[in-house]
């Protein structure tokens, strides 16, 4: 025991500190909010079971007319369309810079990805000022064309879609940044040797950039999947009352019925729709990422 | 002189054209908010600011609690940044070079709550810390921010590439284990610390969701709610809401200028969202 003790009391003791920090702030919350999601869970009294068991997941379901279906669905188109055009831009992007001259492949990553730094908080405000029916950019482009005026982010029917188009016009500078690097790290000869085939840029591209970055693209995917599945502040910021239901995600529910309205049961239980949306993702990420490339 | 090449302009205006789309947002806030505005903004764009500060100082005198928000955002960001540089490449450490029962299971452990949506643990969350009597405090925002599991992979992979020659050395000197890491790792890690330190600094004060649902007093607001909280109370004074936008940003926007390399570095070493 006191041998066991010299030899890896100094590894356990480093790893203490954060371990304290994980098992109080991340595991025990996480089987608590699990228990929590089968219980009526009130401050003053604390948790009592529901009956039936899975009563607070009818309810999330159910309550305000079926709202958390349309949240989800709202939460897969969002994601959808912001996941597939971050790839198609990110790789459309690294590849046009990846020909340039460093300091050139260094201003345009350096340029898309400045925007990324402030918080998503701060990026959908000032959209939000750029869809501002009044005095907002772009209507002011739609009043110089001669066109009708749109109702950018108070009009249910475009409103998602005004969020959506605001997500991808923020350049992915993640995508950008990673692909120019496993763009950087496939060796010349492959693209030698196809010319002395007598491939063409785009041939080159497409039959040797592309398949050989897949691990990365892969990655971007679940990156981007999980993220857009948590989207919430652009929409608080820049829909605050949701316009109907159009533009409710998942966690702007978990948000309302968690801290809104108290209903603790119910916002937990859909925090577990989320996590099991999110664990498909990645489970689907393990898969892929077993087929990686080797080079 | 270069042929006219018809390829070649339809990549470089994607390329210009994008770059505007990508920085046109921030340019415009901050263009407005150089520009004195007292209600609504003009019709006709604002594109040239007046380089006035006229905004800022009606920000600065006209709000109660703009300053504090920003004090608060320091201090929590400051905090829970010292903390990571420190116990990351501690626990990085002994995971990267040491061999101890449990120490792989340890490890899965901790990387795997990189898959959890960390609005799981949100509501048991306000209750362990309604329950520590932290509520609405800064401290229901440091204490979780320690738990993040990004800092102690990126220390861990850092940590596995330098060679174990030099702890050797050090032991053979009479270094106790904390004197090998004190002495030896923790100078030797410097660039990955200064990765772990920008990406932990720019979260902390980016964060929104979990500080809207901690904090209540308008006084104990970090930046980002605050800002957030302008567009109700000045609703008709837009020079405010964009001085208090742009000047949440411009922090971050010089670290980035500043730092960009650290910034790439961290984002190659697959973390940040963006």
């Amino acid at each position: 025991m006191r041998r066991f003790f010299q030899k890896h009391g100094w590894s356990y003791l480093f790893i203490l500190p954060s371990m304290t920090t994980f098992i109080v702030f991340v595991f025990i919350p996480v089987v608590w909010a699990f228990i929590i999601s089968f219980q009526k869970y009130s401050l003053r009294s604390g948790g009592r079971w529901m009956d039936p068991f899975y009563a607070n997941y009818e309810t999330a379901f159910t309550q305000f007319g079926g709202i958390f279906i349309t949240a989800i669905q709202n939460t897969i188109v969002y994601s959808f369309f912001t996941v597939t055009a971050n790839i198609f831009l990110g790789l459309i992007l690294s590849s046009l810079i990846q020909p340039l001259s460093h300091r050139l492949r260094t201003f345009f990553r350096a340029a898309y990805y400045l925007p990324a730094v402030t918080s998503a908080l701060i990026i959908g405000m000032t959209w939000s000022f750029i869809y501002n029916a009044q005095w907002g950019f772009a209507n002011y482009i739609l009043r110089l064309l001669g066109l009708p005026l749109v109702r950018w982010i108070s009009d249910p029917d475009i409103a998602l879609a005004s969020v959506t188009a605001s997500a991808i016009l923020t350049i992915p500078a993640t995508a950008v940044v990673l692909y120019s690097a496993a763009m950087g790290s496939i060796p010349t000869e492959y693209y030698e040797a196809a010319e002395l085939d007598g491939a063409n840029g785009i041939q080159k591209w497409w039959h040797i950039t592309v398949p050989l970055i897949k691990s990365t693209t892969l990655y971007l995917v679940v990156l981007y999947s999980i993220a857009s599945f948590e989207v919430f502040e652009r929409i608080y910021i820049m829909v605050p009352s949701g316009v109907g239901n159009s533009t409710q995600t998942i966690v702007t529910q978990i948000y309302n019925n968690g801290f809104k309205d108290l209903n603790f049961g119910v916002g937990a239980a859909q925090a577990f729709v989320l996590f099991v949306m999110i664990a498909t993702v990645a489970v689907f990420q393990f898969r892929f990422l077993q087929s990686d490339v080797e080079y | 002189m270069r042929r006219f090449n018809p390829a070649m302009m339809v990549v470089w205006s994607f390329l210009i054209v994008t770059t505007i789309i990508s920085l046109f947002p921030m340019y415009w806030l901050f263009t407005n908010a150089l520009t004195p505005i007292q209600g609504t903004p003009p019709l006709t764009p604002i594109l040239i600011p007046a380089f006035s500060f006229e905004n800022f100082i009606r920000l600065l005198t006209g709000t109660k609690h703009y300053t504090s928000w920003m004090i608060n955002s320091l201090t929590v960001a400051f905090a829970v940044t010292l903390w990571h540089i420190f116990f990351d490449t501690l626990a990085g450490y002994a995971f990267a070079k040491k061999k101890f029962p449990l120490n792989n299971v340890l490890f899965w452990m901790i990387l795997s709550t990189l898959m959890i949506p960390i609005h799981v643990t949100f509501i048991p969350l306000y209750i362990i810390i309604r329950e520590m009597g932290l509520l609405d405090t800064l401290w229901a925002l440091i204490l979780p921010g320690t738990a993040s599991a990004f800092g102690i992979f990126l220390m861990r992979q850092y940590i596995q590439t330098l060679p174990s020659e030099l702890e050797d050395a050090a032991r053979i000197d009479g270094c106790s284990e904390f004197g090998v890491f004190w002495n030896v790792i923790l100078p030797l890690c410097q660039p990955g610390i200064a990765a772990l330190a920008i990406f932990t600094f720019v979260r902390s004060w980016n964060d929104f969701l979990w500080p809207v649902i901690a904090l209540n007093k308008a006084q104990n607001y970090t930046l980002t709610v605050g800002v957030a909280n302008l567009q109700n109370e000045f609703m008709t004074d837009w020079g405010i809401i964009f001085s208090g936008a742009a000047l949440a940003a411009l922090p971050m926007i010089v670290f980035f200028l500043l730092f960009q390399r650290y910034f790439l570095e961290g984002v190659r070493m697959g973390a940040i969202k963006g």
